[in-house]
């Protein structure tokens, strides 16, 4: 803002015929929104049910780029280093449950204990117990990634960082390509539970295999509804954690000024990696979800969706968690609208357009405060 | 005209080459293996090497072609057309290999065969089935590119005639990846021959292969209600839309072509689906009898169970016994001649009776197979 104003006393000529330019560009995006926005009705008033069916996929695809959203943020905000290596940490997630299901069948641990127990306890204890051991894993890997390519840099240009980032990245994913780790493979997912659909019409009602669910109804899986509960509880615990508690507030501390937390008595160093490994227990969580909700794995599983849950972060605001979980959702429904109303193969471009127009618009994402200058 | 002379130029210098030097060639023949053993159709480029490789050990254990050793090089294609071309390229001018075999996928295959022919390799791709791998964009043949499996177009006829007939489907619904000219041609095919066998395309969506999510699309299939879904992708796309399929409750089956033959289908998820497909294990002709037990005798699974060979191992064994019986045939390793020998060759393989036509493409009879009950079954044989 303080730039803008020194221009405008130095150049009044630069800065009018910049302002009629950005008039030219608002406009051209006020005519674009309306005109999706056009679309978006006609077609809601068209076919409704298709119309909410369609919205309820992007939500599904929204919440699970918010948890992997998140941990980009929480990074971010802390070391100023864009994690690339954040989506390939959610594959992994999605390795270890995949492995912990087929190979040591933890997903009904309990019978071991006592087979008579009601299979629903047996499903829901097995389940959490593979969600917590991928997220565990998650953590560790992240921190090692930290602790072995990150932390010997932090004091490098960013560039250098970002580049080790990204480096990271291709190594995880292609060594788990290797035949002896994951395999290059498309996995068939073997589930810890079964993803079961109902339908809404008249109430609600379960969905028989092999039966096509009546005219005029919306179908909604189980999967669908845990991604969207665990998504906002850990939103809401994470905001918690971070303004409530002392880690939260060191963690806060550590971003506002490193050198001054330390002075303070703080241990940046294991601040910093708890924040990698909270963001990478949320991606691990994410990534088992994904798998579950996508049964199909391989290692090159987490390119896109950490593309654009890092897309999302930006665009929420970068360093802003409710910021990631805003954009999150906005690039669910931009990517599901765009699949179900413009064409497939046009969804991530309609995706990443949206990122760039939000840049143009406001370079900080929506949450984003606007950047202070710094050295 | 230049090119002409040129090659004339060539032909006539071969031909004195050949008259001025040794009668009886020998020393090694060397034949590279082009196989997408990474990239997005692993399961593909490890059974086409093996088979491959099996057909060149059962050689070499014979004596090898008339007394000449069979040499492989393998090189990794990853079913993606740069890599292709680099392997390729390395092969011809590194290794000086004159018969390649390979790529699978029509996308890889297409660039490799331009390269092959211009350097008048003999290329045999065991299984791809886009016209253009033959065939220039002039309509003119590629004289030392051949294929040992049948056409896009036919496996999209031999579909749509299998959903009107036997399935008794009157709508149709294809999904289709934009990028991908395998899918593209057979979904092109069928759309032809179902419309013009009076059926009724009730709606045609684009994905890209990278896509997960098919949500979207399924909520729209349910929306039109098709008797049957055409999805002529490869396994890892049919285990993701089928499975989210099934949990929209949509009940019409699917079907597709020789991309889904894979030992990572999940036939759980694609349960009730139809493909056609070049070859059945479950035939009981005497040469697929004895192969599949020799193949699982050669090569075993994760667990130690002997591994059932897929098409593409069958298709990759026919194609180089298809090259290997016309070397020794044409009683030399000059690709002038063997092309000439293999283009009037009748051979019975694994696959069926082979013989080529005017396109170079095999004139053979499909197979139709059902994913029933959590297995693979043999369901028919249409001949062309």
């Amino acid at each position: 803002m303080q730039k803008a104003n020194s221009t405008q006393r130095s150049l009044p000529a630069v800065r009018t015929s910049g302002a009629r330019l950005a008039w030219i560009g608002r406009g051209f995006l006020i005519i674009l929104a309306l005109m999706a926005l056009i679309v978006l009705v006609r077609n809601f008033i068209n076919n409704p049910l298709l119309f909410a069916q369609i919205v309820i996929s992007g939500l599904q695809l929204g919440f699970v780029y918010a948890l992997i959203a998140l941990g980009y943020t929480m990074v971010y905000g802390i070391v100023r280093l864009i994690n690339f290596a954040h989506g390939d940490v959610f594959m992994a997630g999605a390795f270890v449950s995949y492995f912990a299901v087929t190979r040591f069948q933890l997903h009904v641990w309990p019978t071991l204990i006592d087979p008579n127990l009601p299979p629903i306890v047996i499903t829901v204890v097995g389940s959490i117990t593979v969600i917590l051991l991928s997220m565990a894993v998650c953590a560790l890997l992240a921190v090692t990634i930290e602790r072995v390519a990150y932390k010997p840099l932090r004091n490098a240009p960013r560039i250098a960082a970002l580049i080790t980032a990204i480096g990271v990245s291709f190594f995880i994913e292609y060594f788990g390509a290797l035949n002896f780790v994951f395999s290059p493979r498309f996995i068939p997912y073997q589930r810890p539970f079964e993803v079961v659909t109902w339908y809404i019409r008249d109430g609600i009602h379960l969905v028989i295999d092999g039966k096509a669910p009546p005219d005029g109804s919306i179908t909604f899986s189980n999967i669908a509804i845990i991604i969207m509960v665990v998504s906002i509880l850990m939103q809401l615990s994470l905001q918690f954690l971070v303004r409530r508690t002392r880690i939260g507030k060191a963690m806060r501390a550590t971003a506002f000024d490193k050198q001054a937390a330390q002075l303070m008595g703080i241990n940046v160093d294991r601040i910093i990696s708890i924040t990698f490994a909270l963001g990478a227990a949320l991606a691990g969580l994410g990534g088992v979800l994904y798998a579950i909700a996508y049964p199909s794995i391989n290692t090159l599983l987490g390119v896109l969706p950490g593309l654009k849950a890092f897309v999302a972060a930006v665009m929420g605001g970068i360093g802003s968690i409710p910021g990631a979980f805003i954009g999150a959702l906005i690039m669910g429904q931009a990517e599901s609208l765009t699949a179900g109303y413009i064409s497939t193969p046009m969804r991530d471009a309609i995706a990443f357009t949206i990122l760039i127009v939000v840049l143009l618009v406001r370079p900080t994402g929506i949450f984003g405060e606007p950047e202070k200058e710094k050295a | 005209m230049r090119a002409f002379k040129i090659t004339s130029l060539f032909a006539l210098a071969a031909i004195v080459a050949s008259a001025c030097g040794a009668a009886a060639p020998t020393g090694d023949i060397k034949v590279a293996i082009l196989a997408p053993l990474s990239g997005p159709v692993p399961t593909f480029g490890v059974a086409t090497r093996d088979g491959a490789l099996m057909a060149i050990e059962e050689w070499n254990a014979k004596g090898g072609i008339n007394g000449r050793k069979i040499v492989p090089v393998v090189e990794d294609s990853q079913c993606t057309p740069d890599p292709a071309v680099n392997a390729a390229n390395k092969v011809i001018d590194q290794d000086k290999v004159k018969f390649i075999i390979g790529e699978v996928c029509s996308k890889a295959s297409i660039p490799v065969s331009e390269i092959a022919n211009s350097k008048k390799v003999i290329q045999i791709s065991p299984t791809s089935t886009n016209t253009d791998v033959t065939v220039d964009k002039t309509g003119k043949v590629k004289d030392f590119i051949f294929r040992a499996c049948f056409i896009d177009d036919f496996q999209g006829l031999v579909g749509a005639k299998f959903a009107l007939d036997t399935l008794k489907a009157k709508s149709a619904f294809i999904m289709e990846d934009q990028s991908n000219a395998y899918v593209i041609g057979l979904a092109n095919a069928f759309e032809k021959a179902f419309t013009a066998g009076g059926g009724k395309i009730v709606g045609k969506e684009n994905y890209t292969g990278k896509d997960t999510d098919f949500s979207t699309i399924l909520a729209k299939v349910a929306d039109a209600k098709p008797d049957v879904i055409y999805l002529p992708d490869y396994y890892n796309i049919v285990n993701l839309a089928a499975k989210q399929a099934k949990e929209k409750g949509i009940t019409a089956p699917f079907m597709g072509g020789d991309g889904w033959d894979s030992p990572d289908l999940d036939a759980k998820a694609a349960d009730g689906g139809y493909y056609t497909n070049h070859y059945s294990p479950d035939d009981t002709r005497a040469e697929v009898v004895g192969f599949v037990k020799a193949y699982g005798t050669k090569y075993k699974d994760d667990k130690g169970q002997p591994k059932t060979p897929d098409a593409l191992a069958a298709l990759a064994y026919d194609a180089s016994n298809l090259l290997f019986t016309a070397i020794q045939k044409a009683g030399t390793d000059d690709t002038t001649k063997v092309k000439d020998t293999l283009a009037g060759l009748t051979f019975n393989g694994i696959s069926g009776k082979i013989t080529f036509d005017a396109s170079h493409n095999p004139v053979k009879s499909a197979t139709i197979l059902k994913v029933s009950g959590g297995k693979v079954v043999y369901n028919s044989t249409v001949n062309p």
